[in-house]
């Protein structure tokens, strides 16, 4: 058996405080604290409120990253606070740590935020099997393990909201739905006894929907499951086409305007994918397209540089599309 | 040291909206003695958009642009961060998956390629930090930019997903605190500038279809390093440089207030530093004017 030693080390706790009921601004309290190898962050929290200050705040149940209760942040970044090692943190960040809610301004105490807008985008996507599924069955309905890949692991979401309070575009455009509601949608989608028909369109939407998705990796980065819920909206992006109901807007046009694009130059051609994607549209670009094409950052339609071999890319495209638009 | 030599996967905004970077990646490559062997036969990426509408097309063509640097048995140099991320995730999805290799490997028969996995893929920023050194860099410098803040901007497809990236480069970055970039500011004399955005999302891919989200992400960021101080930013990536340098109208209306930093190529820093001019540089290819050279 090999004998790990457990180490200890000081660490600066700033842990954000707020009590919605009293409190006019939250403030920082600040704990310094002896920190084993082995503690994860909710130890910490346990300590807190044990040995410092009773009316100490947090969610937490299980303990064993199942609930999805106590997701909080940890200098900046969204984490598991049962899952979470205080070493791995040090290492991260150094000996200055700070605990934080989710999401400040959502926050009820302490570490307790609201949760509500997570929960309402969460329920809004039909996250359940719709099914006409025989509620006395002869037999069992079985899913064999090749479909049940077909999930890639979406079931295993939690509900923590990591994911969500990350998000920087969740932040700044309220009606999108967010990284964890279109693993919800996508975990139903992928799922063939599911035979929903507006799920899919739901979360194509305009302004709600995956279009909206800035593909910052945010999500993948701190997803406690390894859901990485990018690729899940990557494969919603992807559904929407392979079913019909991608809608003709700027958003799938500047998808599909690469492959024109790559068809014809086999490099992009940055104009003419603004020009397909935008329609009329594009006047409003072209205060800013005036100002690069005096730096000489725009070329003129006849100088499109074209990539060497442009008729091995064509065959590629021929022969290796899966998708019609 | 063994000359170094690269396959150079230049992209697309290299050759079109962003030709200094183009100009300044030559001209750090000269100084530096890096061999480029530029990869003309190239495709685009599909720039993480091509995926959305046809997976395996977006495999086949990036496994392509791979095995031309393999033919020439050399690592492949991206200078833009959503070319390097495309191209490792095509690599990384390659490698550990035999039945998607041999499925691709079918089609670039067709143009008598194969796909093998035998080169790496390295952002040119790793490249120099990896390959030949900062402390190297740090010796060769001539022209300290000893006067400047700088604040360094990351951009999303160099550090996330980390797991991702940590295959391609040695320097192991923490998506939560990069320091590579500051590094190098620091290297080249001037002094970096830590603030909150520093690895936070420029807004680059949603400008058509989200201009509004995107325009707040882009004012955030310029906002941050304006209250922190910097002088400029910095970046490695071409997508964010445009959305930074000529996007600040809209920024500016976006978050309510007036915001605009010169910003510039990683590469344009280091060639200022070791004593490119500002016209070997293309210093005069950016909308929001660098004026202080
Ligand atoms: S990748 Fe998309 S969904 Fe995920 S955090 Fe970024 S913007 Fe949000
Ligand atoms: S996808 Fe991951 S981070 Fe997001 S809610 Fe589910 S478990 Fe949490
Ligand atoms: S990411 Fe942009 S620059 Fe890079 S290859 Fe793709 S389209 Fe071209
Ligand atoms: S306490 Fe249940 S997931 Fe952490």
């Amino acid at each position: 058996m090999s004998t790990n030693t457990i180490t200890t080390q000081k660490v600066n706790f700033k842990v954000f405080r707020f009590n919605a009921d009293n409190d006019y601004l939250p403030y920082y309290e600040n704990y310094a604290m002896d920190v084993t190898s082995e503690e994860v962050v909710l130890d910490i929290l346990n300590r807190i409120k044990w040995d410092h200050d009773g009316s100490f705040s947090y969610r937490r149940s299980c303990r064993h990253g199942i609930c999805g209760a106590c997701a909080i942040k940890v200098n900046g970044r969204s984490t598991l606070a049962c899952k979470e090692s205080m070493t791995t943190m040090i290492e991260y960040f150094g000996n200055e740590i700070t605990l934080e809610p989710l999401s400040t301004k959502r926050a009820i105490k302490d570490m307790i935020i609201d949760k509500a807008d997570f929960w309402d985008k969460h329920a809004s996507v039909t996250p359940y099997l719709v099914a006409d599924i025989d509620e006395c069955p002869s037999c069992e309905n079985l899913v064999s393990p090749h479909d049940a890949e077909e999930l890639n692991e979406a079931d295993l979401c939690i509900q923590c909201g990591a994911c969500h309070y990350a998000c920087p575009v969740v932040e700044i455009n309220s009606d999108f739905f967010g990284p964890a509601a279109f693993v919800a949608a996508y975990r139903f989608e992928s799922d063939i006894r599911d035979g929903d028909n507006q799920r899919l369109i739901h979360v194509n939407e305009e302004k709600q929907g995956v279009w909206d998705c800035a593909k910052c990796f945010e999500c993948a980065e701190v997803c406690p499951k390894d859901i990485n819920p990018i690729d899940k909206i990557t494969k919603l992006h992807q559904m929407a086409f392979k079913k019909g109901v991608a809608k003709n807007n700027v958003a799938t046009r500047h998808a599909v305007g690469f492959l024109h694009s790559i068809k014809k130059h086999g490099m992009l051609d940055e104009g003419g994918l603004v020009l397909y994607s935008e329609g009329v549209s594009i006047v409003k670009h072209i205060p800013v397209a005036l100002q690069m094409f005096k730096k000489g950052k725009i070329i003129m339609p006849w100088n499109m540089p074209k990539s060497d071999k442009l008729d091995e890319i064509q065959k590629l495209i021929k022969s290796s599309s899966t998708v019609k638009f | 040291m063994k000359k170094l030599k690269y396959a150079l996967f230049t992209g697309c905004t290299a050759k079109q909206s962003t030709p200094e970077q183009m100009m300044s990646t030559m001209a750090v490559a000269r100084k530096l003695d890096i061999e480029m062997i530029e990869l003309t036969e190239a495709s685009c990426c599909g720039a993480s958009h091509l995926q959305d509408y046809d997976d395996f097309l977006s495999l086949v063509l990036n496994a392509r642009n791979i095995a031309y640097a393999e033919k020439h048995g050399l690592t492949m140099v991206t200078i833009c961060n959503t070319c390097q991320l495309n191209t490792a995730m095509t690599k990384h999805r390659l490698d550990n998956n035999a039945e998607l290799k041999a499925k691709v490997n079918e089609k670039l028969a067709e143009i008598g390629l194969e796909y093998k996995g035998t080169s790496n893929v390295i952002h040119f920023l790793y490249a120099i930090i990896d390959d030949f050194g900062l402390d190297k860099i740090k010796k060769m410098v001539v022209k300290p930019l000893s006067q400047f803040n700088i604040a360094p901007f990351y951009g999303c497809h160099n550090i996330r997903p980390s797991e991702l990236h940590d295959e391609s480069h040695k320097t192991k970055e923490n998506p939560y605190n990069p320091t590579s970039l500051d590094d190098l500011i620091i290297a080249c004399g001037a002094k970096n500038v830590d603030y909150e955005e520093k690895n936070k999302c420029c807004g680059f891919h949603i400008e058509l279809q989200a201009p509004h989200t995107a325009a707040v992400l882009t004012g955030n960021a310029i906002a941050g390093a304006t209250d922190q101080n910097a002088d400029m930013m910095v970046t490695p990536c071409p997508l964010c440089h445009l959305k930074l340098d000529t996007q600040t109208k809209h920024a500016s209306e976006a978050i309510g207030r007036e915001v605009s930093l010169p910003v510039l190529h990683m590469q344009q820093m280091v060639g200022l530093a070791l004593g490119c001019t500002p016209a070997e540089l293309g210093l005069k290819h950016h909308v929001t004017e660098v004026n202080f050279i």
